[in-house]
């Protein structure tokens, strides 16, 4: 269709809806309260649930986290994280692992585990078996998980291989979801990164006479690492 | 989608008759009313979200075009492109002209009602583009050459032994009774879609205005890979899914899952703004957004407007004794059950989908389990009233509402026909208290007993009671 024809469907459209709302001319204040809303995006009501203080948190996360079929593997510090993985991904038969090249992450010793586990710092690919990413958040009302893209971590790694494996540190654990808009907004000022994934579990199907079968076309395993 | 809504009566007698559907829709009944009250139970603020959420769709309803204008800016601003569709021919060239811009051979779909509404796939295939569903149960229904019969749950209507079928024809397997086996082959089989389209198509569940974000949620995470692995990202939505920040569409997050399938929360629940960025080693370098009206606009500022606020959960087809008694594919197109009875006429005309909001009990449990409050049976009241007023009804209910209304207004005529109809009934009913044939009325009779009235009619028991209590 040409630009032409859309722009007067534009028009239309917008003619339809201020016909209907009984208004020609829209009024300043009306435009204000309007640009008022979205610059302080006021929060709604928050559930009681995800108000209780930092530890409730934590251990409201790891139980909906768990009921979503997550598995959480509580680490004493970082420096673990390579043996954990290591002996996660042995445990499901595994043995490569892409790992997004975020500091934190490339900065550990991976050479520990360089018999049992390959590592590759890349895109997502069609067949990979495991990834590793990190984590802005974790959202303890629903035990989920909040990713965004950045040139360090690919969008594809966090659905394209069978296990997604998610490094989240227990201070960046937050109630409800509008704790974790705040954290987005601080960190990506005036834009949100292209892509901002909630992960609530591994990926699941019940098309099938409404019975729920687990790994659907993303990771057919969650498996969250919990640091200090 | 070939429209059979006038053939809604033909259609639902036929599905009562179909075991095989019968036992489909038990799987739905089974399921999705009582996850859904699980998770209300766990939510003790979930009646006050819905009050919110009513509210917050009425403000965004009420500024609906300063909303767009601010949603279509930061769309621009972060490297999209927003395409306006007054109609579905509008939107299918828009969506054309772009894959054919890409070049496009393929195209991968994750699942979008609106791409159903404007009938997108057999236009794509037409014009030499092949589309390719990948939500699992879509995914069925286009091996099958079929059609959604539910919003969510697009092949309620199919059982295992169907799905084992279509996709032993189609992929050259044996037959298996797993449906973890069926999931895990339609894995293998589209994992080569993926990556080998040129465009992504998905819907939205809401557009972000504070953003320019376009939302969609889905279980099985087909629609991240649609919208990731391809060139081309198009989002297909209708204009009324914009909300204005990140905050209002956490509430309409709290109501969706819980009410759709009962979840806490969908498993992925994907924000996308505008085009990969520098530095980025994947997702989309373009990215549009198709904005469908198809009628919406006309609904602003009418009493339709409150169906404006649906947020497409299901939960009223989940609960309604007609949806799950007739199944989807009865209503004859795109949206079934409640909302698709008010959605429906406004869409096609009520000269062809007249039937729909007369398939209701008026029980009024559409309206009890929305989380938008949307007050379904009044809207198709609605059209019943415009059915009337355009003298669309049939005869027999012309006269049987011109008849009814004559002796309604005569008081003493009515009070004398209906204790005359009463003894009737009685002596028809004889001493089983029951009656299995009534004339007029088989449509009641063929499937259930009527009883008998047991005694006085309601005058005559309010004037006995009346006198009682006058009586010292």
């Amino acid at each position: 269709m040409s630009e032409e024809k859309t722009m007067s469907s534009r028009a239309e459209i917008f003619a339809n809806i201020r016909r209907g709302l009984r208004r020609t001319e829209t009024s300043e204040a009306q435009r204000e309260a309007v640009r008022q809303r979205l610059q302080q995006h006021p929060r709604n009501l928050i559930p009681a649930r995800s108000q209780h203080d930092h530890e409730a948190q934590v251990a409201l996360f790891i139980r909906m986290a768990q009921e979503a079929a997550a598995e959480v593997v509580q680490l004493e510090s970082l420096d673990q994280l390579p043996v954990a993985v290591a002996d996660t991904l042995k445990a499901k038969g595994q043995d490569e692992l892409i790992l997004a090249s975020d500091d934190t992450l490339t900065g550990l010793g991976w050479a520990e585990v360089h018999g049992q586990v390959e590592c590759h710092q890349r895109v997502g690919q069609v067949g990979d078996q495991a990834s590793l990413t990190q984590a802005l958040v974790g959202i303890a009302e629903t035990g989920t998980l909040m990713l965004y893209s950045r040139p360090e971590s690919p969008t594809t790694l966090n659905f394209l291989p069978d296990t997604h494996l998610v490094v989240l540190s227990r201070q960046d654990i937050v109630g409800p979801y509008e704790d974790a808009w705040d954290r987005l907004r601080e960190i990506s000022p005036g834009r949100l990164p292209r892509t901002v994934n909630m992960i609530t579990g591994p990926s699941r199907s019940a098309d099938i006479e409404q019975k729920l079968q687990m790994g659907a076309h993303g990771p057919r395993q969650l498996v969250i690492f919990l640091i200090p | 989608m070939e429209i059979k809504s006038p053939e809604f009566k033909q259609s639902a007698r036929i599905a009562l008759q179909d075991a095989n559907l019968q036992k489909a829709l038990g799987n739905l009944k089974a399921g999705f009313p009582g996850k859904r009250a699980a998770a209300v139970a766990r939510m003790p603020e979930f009646d006050a979200l819905r009050d919110q959420a009513r509210d917050l769709k009425n403000h965004i309803l009420e500024n609906l075009d300063l909303y767009l204008e601010e949603f279509e800016a930061r769309v621009v601003e972060n490297g999209g492109q927003v395409h306006w569709c007054r109609t579905s021919d509008d939107a299918r060239q828009t969506i054309l002209q772009i894959c054919r811009e890409q070049n496009a051979k393929t195209v991968t779909k994750g699942k979008s009602m609106v791409t159903e509404e404007i009938n997108l796939n057999e236009y794509l295939e037409e014009h030499g583009v092949q589309p390719v569903e990948t939500d699992l149960g879509e995914y069925i229904l286009q091996l099958r050459g079929d059609h959604p019969s539910h919003i969510i749950a697009p092949a309620i209507h199919l059982n295992l032994e169907d799905v084992s079928e279509a996709f032993h024809e189609h992929h050259n397997r044996p037959k298996s009774d797993d449906p973890a086996v069926l999931m895990a082959e339609a894995r293998e089989m589209l994992r080569k879609q993926f990556v080998a389209a040129d465009v992504g198509i998905t819907g939205a569940n809401f557009l972000v205005a504070e953003t320019g974000s376009t939302l969609i949620v889905t279980n099985e995470g087909n629609g991240d890979l649609t919208q990731t692995l391809p060139k081309t990202h198009i989002v297909v939505s209708s204009i009324e899914k914009v909300v204005p920040t990140l905050e209002d569409m956490s509430l309409f997050l709290r109501l969706l899952a819980r009410s759709a399938t009962g979840q806490e929360f969908t498993v992925y629940n994907t924000l996308s703004s505008g085009n990969r960025r520098p530095d980025d080693q994947d997702g989309p370098e373009n990215f549009h957004v198709v904005l469908v009206d198809n009628g919406r606009s006309d609904m602003v500022g009418t009493q339709l407007q409150d169906m404006l606020r649906c947020i497409r959960c299901s939960a009223c087809m989940n609960h309604c004794p007609v949806y799950g008694a007739v199944g989807g594919h009865s209503y004859g197109w795109v949206y079934p059950g409640p909302m698709g009875s008010v959605l429906t006429p406004q869409m096609i005309g009520i000269e062809k989908a007249g039937l729909l909001p007369n398939a209701s009990t008026f029980c009024g449990k559409c309206e009890e389990v929305c989380p938008v409050r949307i007050p379904l049976p009044k809207l198709m009241r609605h059209w019943r009233e415009k059915e009337f007023e355009k003298h669309l009804s049939p005869k027999a209910v012309r006269w049987g509402l011109g008849g009814w209304a004559f002796f309604a207004t005569r008081p003493g005529l009515y009070r004398l026909f209906s204790a005359g109809a009463s003894t009737f009934m009685r002596l028809l009913g004889g001493k089983k208290g029951k009656i299995s044939k009534l004339p007029l009325a088989a449509g009641w009779t063929d499937h259930r007993d009527m009883p008998t009235p047991t005694g006085k009619t309601f005058m005559q028991q309010w004037q006995a009671r009346q006198k009682q209590e006058q009586q010292p």
